[in-house]
């Protein structure tokens, strides 16, 4: 066994072991779901399930509206995705590329929006969107997110990373900002855009306080709300609460493997180098 | 810009000069308002749903609030002098950063390694991929109702497991000495995920080339790590930094599910202490005080990163 085959050998047991430990909670989830409720209570724990229960599932249906709450989830996390993919991506080209007086000050601004903790604007903003007749829509649970100073950063930093010498070649061909903006930094980008994409979608998409306060109709519960229906006391049957965050982790889970892809792709070297 | 096509007498330098000047005006008027107008949405909607709450709960941290949360009398600085003579603020001050040391550095470590172990070109790379992304599927609401299993003090398979190893059981969430590591360790777990795939990513973006040349300079791989990956994506080591420190800054739901701030407020972080004055006890000035004091920590501390990291990160 040569060196390299051995040193090979070794990352991929180090590779497994953490891919093993990192997806064990996931994996837990996933077996005691399809556990009977003996089974999800026995001690010692079991790992795997005897057969699988799939009547887990269909209680969660019945306890809850899920399919319902699963679409309202996707309307508003899908919004919310669009609209901080537009506002980061134009604040900021102006912060990597633009020259305005007051940039510092500004850019100082959007960051310290990303420090206001959000426990403190949450009272007034309910009072805002109440006043607006906006409690219980979809407008009400999408607008306050649809700007992200954590977005303009993450595509700022991406930005600043391209080289210097493509804008200066389309300058020199003539373009405008807007131009160059459209043509040549959001397409270089799709990578920064593509993480931003996915994390948007994925936080919103487990806002918890949010809804909760501002919904109170059944039918526009969202996802992170409908699983506190499914009444946690002490004597939980935790195969159907886990049945139940199988269900509502689906989705995000869909999303992420078809949303990995552009990201794992990344910025070939040659694209870069233009 | 308009194009003088003339070629008989060649223009006064002057004019040149001038118009010249004239149309770089133009140009920089045009930028800047181009710049403004990039900037409006975000601008706008920042004012409407986070500045403005904000000044509305500083005009609230000046008064004093009866149960129903209305304004009952003007306090003045009373609230903060209040919290910052309190032991409890103190306790959750120091309780805040312990947990920030708790999950922030190792938190980039982990994703530091595991993006650089997983961006070799091997067999099942895209899976291992996808399997050290996986927390970032996980809301914290759904991912504390996990863990609330997997420390489960008569359920917990982390105890047997630990019981196989000879270990007595750990009363994860009930032990003062174990809480805040408990609820740090399930945190490091959920940003995994996020963390791993902005190191990922800034890993990709290093030119190709740069790792052939040093290939055949004879550089061993740790010695381009060093040399050559690091400098190169300290952009998103940087960012990976401030945003990691301002998220464990606010970490709220996992505490809120898992343990309200217990055992003996060995988990009680400044959010959760704003949380309780301001949605338990209705004390919406003490409360909104003490969060204008996290705001300007946090601030603080961003500020000085920005000073003593920027100066280190390497843009190309």
């Amino acid at each position: 066994m040569s060196i390299r085959a051995m040193n090979q050998t070794i990352l991929y047991v180090v590779l497994s072991v953490s891919a093993l430990l990192i997806s064990f909670p996931l994996l837990f989830t996933l077996s005691s779901a399809f556990m009977s409720s003996a089974e999800s209570a026995s001690y010692p724990p079991r790992l795997l399930p005897s057969g699988l229960h799939w009547d887990n599932f269909h209680q969660v249906v019945q306890t809850v509206p899920v399919i319902r709450f699963i679409t309202n989830s996707f309307i508003v996390a899908g919004a919310i995705m669009l609209g901080q993919l537009i506002t980061g991506s134009m604040a900021a080209y102006a912060f990597a590329f633009l020259r305005f007086p007051g940039k510092a000050l500004i850019f100082s601004l959007f960051l310290s929006t990303m420090m206001i903790p959000w426990e403190v604007t949450m009272i007034p903003n309910y009072l805002t969107v109440r006043s607006w007749h906006w409690l219980d829509s979809y407008q009400g649970l999408i607008a306050p997110f649809l700007a992200s100073a954590f977005g303009t950063f993450l595509l700022r930093q991406y930005f600043l990373q391209l080289p210097k010498e493509l804008f200066e070649a389309a300058k020199v061909d003539g373009c405008g900002h807007l131009r160059i903006f459209a043509q040549l930094v959001l397409p270089l980008s799709m990578p920064s855009l593509a993480t931003l994409a996915v994390y948007s979608f994925l936080t919103n998409w487990s806002n918890y306080l949010w809804p909760l306060l501002i919904t109170n109709k059944e039918s526009m519960r969202t996802v992170q709300i409908g699983i506190g229906m499914l009444q946690f006391e002490e004597v939980t049957a935790w195969n159907v609460v886990m049945a139940g965050i199988i269900m509502m982790l689906l989705p995000s889970l869909i999303l992420l493997v078809i949303g990995l892809k552009p990201l794992v792709r990344g910025i070939t070297a040659g694209a870069l180098k233009g | 810009m308009e194009k003088d096509i003339t070629f008989t007498a060649p223009l006064p330098r002057k004019s040149a000069v001038s118009r010249s000047a004239a149309s770089l005006r133009t140009s920089r008027w045009k930028e800047r308002s181009l710049a403004y107008l990039f900037l409006a949405p975000s601008l706008i909607l920042f004012g409407i749903f986070l500045f403005y709450p904000l000044l509305k709960s500083i005009y609230l941290s000046m008064y004093l609030t009866d149960p129903q949360g209305r304004v009952a009398s003007f306090a003045g600085l009373d609230n903060f002098k209040n919290v910052l003579t309190s032991e409890i603020f103190y306790n959750s001050l120091w309780i805040t950063f312990k947990f920030i040391l708790l999950t922030v550095p190792p938190g980039v470590a982990v994703a530091l390694l595991l993006a650089a172990l997983s961006i070799q070109k091997l067999r099942f790379t895209k899976l291992f991929q996808f399997f050290f992304s996986l927390p970032m599927a996980v809301s914290v609401g759904t991912g504390s109702i996990i863990w609330m299993v997997l420390y489960h003090p008569t359920l917990s398979i982390l105890n047997y497991a630990l019981g196989l190893a000879g270990i007595s059981p750990i009363a994860w969430l009930t032990d003062p000495k174990w809480a805040l590591i408990s609820i740090s360790l399930m945190t490091i777990w959920l940003n995994l995920g996020f963390n791993y795939i902005v190191m990922l990513s800034g890993m990709q973006s290093v030119p190709e080339d740069l790792y052939e040349s040093a290939k055949i300079d004879g550089s061993g791989s740790f010695r381009t790590f060093i040399r050559i990956t690091l400098p190169l994506i300290s952009p998103s080591l940087f960012f990976i930094s401030v945003v990691s420190i301002i998220s464990s800054f606010q970490s709220f739901a996992q505490i809120h599910i898992l343990t309200k701030g217990g055992p003996m407020n060995s988990t009680d972080v400044l959010v959760y202490n704003i949380y309780q004055d301001a949605f338990i006890n209705y004390r919406f000035g003490i409360g909104s005080a003490q969060a204008l004091i996290l705001f300007v920590l946090i601030t603080a501390l961003t500020i000085f990163q920005f000073k003593v990291g920027e100066k280190k990160v390497h843009y190309q």
